[in-house]
C-alpha cells in the first residue's frame, strides 16, 4: 500500500518536472501525446488486461469525445468544460448500450465485433460530413482556458493534460487495487468461478467497457481542444490497433506498463522519421515478437530478463 | 426503379459475393481446424492480387501462368506465416492468437507497402473488356471468371472434405482434436494445411477480384472483414452456407450502394455482422446449440 | 432445502437425465453417487445454475430457482466448488477468498476508483475475514502465495475456503476427493464434518466410496440418468439395485 503510494508520487513528480528538461523543445509537444496515449492504453488495459475482454474499436470511443467535444465548441459555440463532460456522458450512455450485446461475445467473436463497431464509427465520422467536415476534417475548435488563462502553448497543455493522464493512473491503481479490480482479474482467470462466487460477470463487464469508453472519450476531448483541428484519419482500425500494441508491449494488467506503451510508440515514430514508412511495420513485427517471446510485456520481461541474466552469470546458481 | 438497373445491382453483387464467399470459407476452414480466426486472411487476398502483378509486368507472364505463380507465392505466405506466428506461441489463449495475427496482418501489409508502394495498381481482365449484354444488364466477360472459378473452387473443396482421406482427417480435427491425435491424424500437420488451403482460396479471390476493383497493399482488410461477415452469415460453414452468405452480402451491398448511398456501403457488412453476432451468432442457418462447459 | 423435481435433460438427442427427483435435509452431508455417465455432473451443473434444464425444477428454501445464473444463486447462499479446482490462477491464495466475499461487500465502482474512506474501511474488513477461511482450512502459510503455484490439494483446500467466505447456506462439492492422496483425503473429510457443525448443508459428488460412506448422512444414487436409490449408507449399501448396478459398470 505504502510503497504503492511512493512509486505513484515519485512517478507523478517526474512527470511534473520533465518539462525542465525539454526546455520548451519539440519534445514537449511529443509528450503532450504521451499523456493523451497513456490515457488511452491505460482506457483499454482495464478492458483487456484485468476483465480479460478484447476491443479493437477503442480509437472509436477516443474519436466519439474528439469530434463530440470539437463540434460542440466549434460550431454551437459551447465551453470547451461543459462540452468534455457531456461528451463523456453521452459516449458512456452508447457505450453501454452497446456493451450488454456485444460482451455476451468472447474471444475471436468479440474481437470482430468490436472491429466492426470500430469500423462504423469511422465511417460515419467521414459520412456525416455536414457535421464532421468529412475526410477533410474539422477546424476552428477552441483551446481550453481557465481563469482567462487559455491553454494555446504546448507547456500549458503538458501541465493540462498530464494532470488528467495522473488522476487516470491514479484512480485507475486505486481500482485496481479494489474489489471491483479483483472481480475482473476473477472473470479473467476464470468467469465461472468468478459468477458462482456471486460476482455478476456480465454488468461488471458492460461497466468497466463504459468506463474504458468514457477515459478514451475524455482522451478525445482532450485532443481535440489540444489539436484544434480532427480528420477521420486519426480514428480508425489503425489506431485502435497501435492502442492494442501499446498495451501489448507495455504489459497487460499493468497501469504504469500502459505508460511505458504509449511512451515508447509515441516516441518510436518521432527518433525514426527517416523511416516514417516502416512504422505500420515495426508495430506488426512488434505485436509478434512481444506475443511469442514476452506475453507479459515490458514491465514483467525486462525484470525476468535481467534476474535471468544476472543468475546466469553467477552460474544459475540462484535459479 | 427500373428493372434493368436492379438486375445490374444483383449482377455484380452476385460476383463481388462470390470473392466474399471465396475469402469467408477461407476462415472457416482455419476456425474448423483450429479455432482460430485468422485476422491476417484479407492479406492473403491482398497477396494474390499483387503478387499477379508483379508476375505479369515484372516476369512478363502471360495470365495463365502468373496466376498459378501468384496462388503459389501467397500460399507459401501463408506457410510461413502458420510457421512463424502460429506454432510459436506457448500461451495460445484466444486473445494472445488475435493479437497475433494482427500483428502478422499489418506485419504483411506494411512489407507488401514497402515492396509494392502505396499505389492502386490495375491488372488486365482475363478475357477482354467487351460487356456481354444479358436482358437489360450487362456483364463483363471477368464477372463470369469469378462466378466459375468460385464454383470450381467450392466444389474442388468439398470433394476434398469428403471424399479424400487428408480432407477427412481434417474434419476430424474439427470435430474432436484429441480424439484425432488419438487415431494418429498429426493435428499440427492439419492446422498446417488448414492455413494453407486458406491463403490459396484467399489468394486465388485476390487474383479474380483485382481486375474489376483494382489492388492496393491495404485492400486486404476490408474484403477480409467482409469475408469474415460472409463465414459468420453461413455459421462458418466450410461449405455451400458460406457461399450463400457472400452472395446474400454481396447483393445487399450493391443494392444499398445504388439505392441508398455509397458512401454507407462499407456500413452496410458490419452492420449485417453485428446484428448477426448479437441475434444468430450460430449463422443465418445454423441450429442453436445447447452450450456444454 | 433443497429440492430437486422431475429434472430431466437432454443434449442435442441424447437423454442425460431422466426425472429425477429428491430432496436433501437441512445441515446434513448428502451425497451423489453412481457409475460413470450415470449424470451426477450435468445434475451439479443444472442446480447450481450453470446449464439451465430441459424440464424439472430446482428449489430452495421452498423457492423456485431454476434457471437462476449462479451469481443470484451466491446471493441466496448456494455456493459449489469444481471437480477440476477453478482458482483464480494470477492472484494470491487471499485475493481468491478475497473474491469469495465479494457478495459480503458493496462499494462501486466509483468509490473504489476515488477510495473512499468507507471502501477502504470495507477493503481492510473484507481482507480480516478472509484470513479467517484461510486459518479454517489450514493454509495460512500460503496466504501470499499466487495460486497458480500451489499444489493440487492445497488448491482444493483454498477453494473450499473460497466458497465458505460466501457463508453459504449450503455448498455443492463435485468430486472433492479426486486427485487427493489418503492423508489428504482423511484431512478433507474432517474439513467436511466441521463445515456440518457450522449448520452449512453440505452436498458432494464423488466417487471415493470409502469416503462417502464415512461422511454422508444420506446418499442418492444415480444411474444411466435416473436415480436407482435413495437412504443412508447402510442401507445403500445393502440395496441389490445399487450393488448389480455397481458390478455392471465394472463389467
Amino acid at each position: 500500500m505504502q510503497r504503492e503510494r511512493i512509486k505513484f508520487l515519485i512517478f507523478a513528480v517526474l512527470v511534473f518536472s520533465a518539462p525542465l528538461l525539454f526546455n520548451g523543445g519539440y519534445l514537449m509537444n511529443v509528450f503532450v501525446f504521451v499523456g493523451i496515449h497513456t490515457m488511452l492504453a491505460i482506457a483499454l488495459n482495464l478492458l483487456l488486461g484485468y476483465a480479460g475482454q478484447i476491443s479493437l474499436g477503442h480509437a472509436g470511443f477516443f474519436g466519439l469525445g474528439a469530434y463530440a467535444s470539437g463540434i460542440l465548441t466549434a460550431t454551437f459555440g459551447w465551453n470547451p468544460w461543459l462540452a468534455m463532460p457531456v461528451s463523456a456522458l453521452a459516449v458512456a450512455a452508447l457505450a453501454y448500450l452497446i456493451g450488454f450485446p456485444i460482451l455476451k461475445l468472447k474471444g475471436h467473436y468479440l474481437a470482430m465485433a468490436t472491429l466492426g463497431m470500430g469500423i462504423i464509427i469511422y465511417i460515419v465520422f467521414n459520412e456525416t460530413i455536414d457535421y464532421t467536415g468529412g475526410p477533410s476534417g474539422l477546424s476552428g475548435i477552441p483551446n481550453m482556458s481557465l481563469g482567462g488563462v487559455s491553454f494555446d502553448s504546448d507547456i500549458k497543455n503538458y501541465y493540462l493534460i498530464w494532470t488528467c493522464t495522473l488522476l487516470t493512473v491514479l484512480l485507475s491503481l486505486n481500482l485496481a487495487d479494489s474489489r471491483i479490480g479483483r472481480a475482473l482479474r476473477a472473470v479473467h482467470d476464470s468467469e465461472v468461478a468468478a459468477r458462482v462466487m456471486g460476482v455478476n460477470a456480465r454488468l461488471l463487464k458492460v461497466q468497466i467497457f463504459a468506463l474504458s469508453a468514457v477515459i478514451c472519450s475524455l482522451a478525445g476531448s482532450l485532443y481535440a481542444h489540444t489539436m484544434t483541428f480532427l480528420a477521420p484519419s486519426s480514428f480508425g482500425f489503425n489506431f485502435s490497433v497501435e492502442l492494442l500494441t501499446m498495451v501489448v508491449i507495455g504489459g497487460l494488467g499493468s497501469i504504469y506498463g500502459s505508460f511505458l506503451g504509449a511512451a515508447l510508440l509515441t516516441l518510436l515514430p518521432e527518433f525514426l522519421r527517416a523511416a516514417h514508412d516502416y512504422d505500420i511495420v515495426i508495430y506488426g513485427g512488434l505485436l509478434m515478437v512481444m506475443t511469442i517471446f514476452m506475453p507479459g510485456g515490458l514491465v514483467r520481461g525486462i525484470p525476468a530478463l535481467v534476474r535471468a541474466l544476472t543468475s546466469g552469470k553467477r552460474g544459475g546458481g540462484n535459479a | 426503379m427500373q428493372f434493368d438497373q436492379l438486375l445490374q445491382y444483383a449482377v455484380s453483387g452476385l460476383s463481388t459475393g462470390a470473392i466474399y464467399a471465396l475469402i469467408g470459407i477461407g476462415f472457416s476452414i482455419i476456425y474448423n481446424a483450429t479455432g482460430i480466426i485468422n485476422f491476417a486472411q484479407g492479406e492473403f487476398v491482398m497477396l494474390g492480387g499483387l503478387f499477379t502483378l508483379t508476375f505479369l509486368d515484372l516476369l512478363k507472364l502471360p495470365v495463365w501462368a502468373a496466376v498459378p505463380c501468384a496462388v503459389a507465392a501467397s500460399t507459401l505466405a501463408g506457410l510461413v506465416f502458420e510457421r512463424l506466428a502460429i506454432r510459436p506461441l506457448r500461451q495460445p489463449t484466444p486473445i494472445n492468437l488475435v493479437i497475433i495475427t494482427i500483428g502478422g496482418s499489418i506485419l504483411i501489409r506494411g512489407l507488401a507497402m514497402l515492396f509494392w508502394g502505396k499505389d492502386t495498381h490495375s491488372i488486365p481482365s482475363f478475357s477482354g473488356d467487351d460487356p456481354i449484354a444479358i436482358g437489360g444488364a450487362t456483364i463483363l466477360p471477368q464477372h463470369l471468371w469469378i462466378l466459375g472459378i468460385t464454383m470450381v473452387i467450392v466444389a474442388a473443396n468439398r470433394f476434398y472434405f469428403y471424399h479424400t482421406i487428408s480432407g477427412k482427417a481434417m474434419r476430424a480435427c474439427s470435430y474432436n482434436p484429441r480424439a484425432a491425435g488419438l487415431v494418429g491424424i498429426d493435428v499440427r500437420r492439419m492446422v498446417l494445411f488448414s492455413f494453407v488451403i486458406s491463403s490459396a482460396m484467399g489468394a486465388v479471390a485476390g487474383i479474380i477480384v483485382a481486375p474489376l476493383t483494382m489492388t492496393a497493399y491495404d485492400v486486404g482488410i476490408m474484403l477480409g472483414l467482409k469475408g469474415f461477415c460472409a463465414a459468420i452469415i453461413g455459421g462458418m460453414s466450410s461449405g455451400i452456407a458460406t457461399v450463400v452468405g457472400g452472395l446474400i452480402l454481396g447483393v445487399l451491398e450493391s443494392l444499398g450502394a445504388g439505392l441508398v448511398s455509397s458512401g454507407y456501403k462499407d456500413a452496410i457488412a458490419f452492420i449485417i455482422l453485428l446484428l448477426l453476432l448479437f441475434l444468430r451468432p450460430q449463422g443465418l442457418f445454423g441450429k442453436r446449440e445447447s452450450e456444454r462447459v | 432445502m433443497l429440492e430437486v423435481k422431475g429434472i430431466t435433460q437432454i443434449f442435442g438427442g441424447v437423454t442425460a437425465l431422466e426425472d429425477v427427483s429428491f430432496s436433501i435435509a437441512k445441515g446434513h452431508i448428502t451425497g451423489v453417487i453412481g457409475p460413470n455417465g450415470a449424470g451426477k455432473t450435468t445434475l451439479f451443473n443444472i442446480v447450481t445454475g450453470i446449464y439451465s434444464q430441459t424440464c424439472g425444477t430446482v428449489s430452495l428454501d421452498g423457492r423456485d430457482i431454476s434457471g437462476l445464473p449462479p451469481e443470484k444463486l451466491a446471493s441466496l447462499g448456494m455456493v459449489r466448488t469444481f471437480q477440476n479446482i477453478e482458482l483464480f490462477g494470477q492472484m494470491t491464495v487471499r485475493e481468491n477468498v478475497m473474491v469469495g466475499l465479494h457478495s459480503k461487500s458493496s462499494c462501486g465502482l466509483i468509490s473504489c476508483a476515488f477510495k473512499a474512506p468507507w471502501a477502504t474501511s470495507e477493503e481492510r474488513r473484507i481482507r480480516e475475514e478472509a484470513m479467517k477461511w484461510i486459518d479454517f482450512v489450514g493454509i495460512t502459510d500460503l496466504a501470499d502465495a499466487t495460486a497458480s503455484n500451489l499444489p493440487f490439494g492445497k488448491g482444493r483446500l483454498l477453494e473450499i475456503a473460497r466458497a465458505l467466505a460466501l457463508e453459504p447456506g449450503i455448498i455443492l462439492m463435485d468430486e472433492p476427493a479426486a486427485g487427493l492422496n489418503s492423508q489428504e483425503t482423511l484431512g478433507l473429510a474432517d474439513l467436511i464434518r466441521r463445515i456440518r457443525d457450522m449448520g452449512i448443508t453440505v452436498v458432494l459428488v464423488e466417487h471415493d466410496m470409502e469416503l462417502v460412506m464415512d461422511i454422508c448422512d444420506r446418499i442418492v444414487v444415480l444411474n444411466l440418468g435416473k436415480k436407482l436409490a435413495e437412504g443412508t449408507p447402510r442401507q445403500i449399501q445393502e440395496n441389490p439395485e445399487v450393488i448389480a448396478a455397481y458390478l455392471g459398470g465394472d463389467e
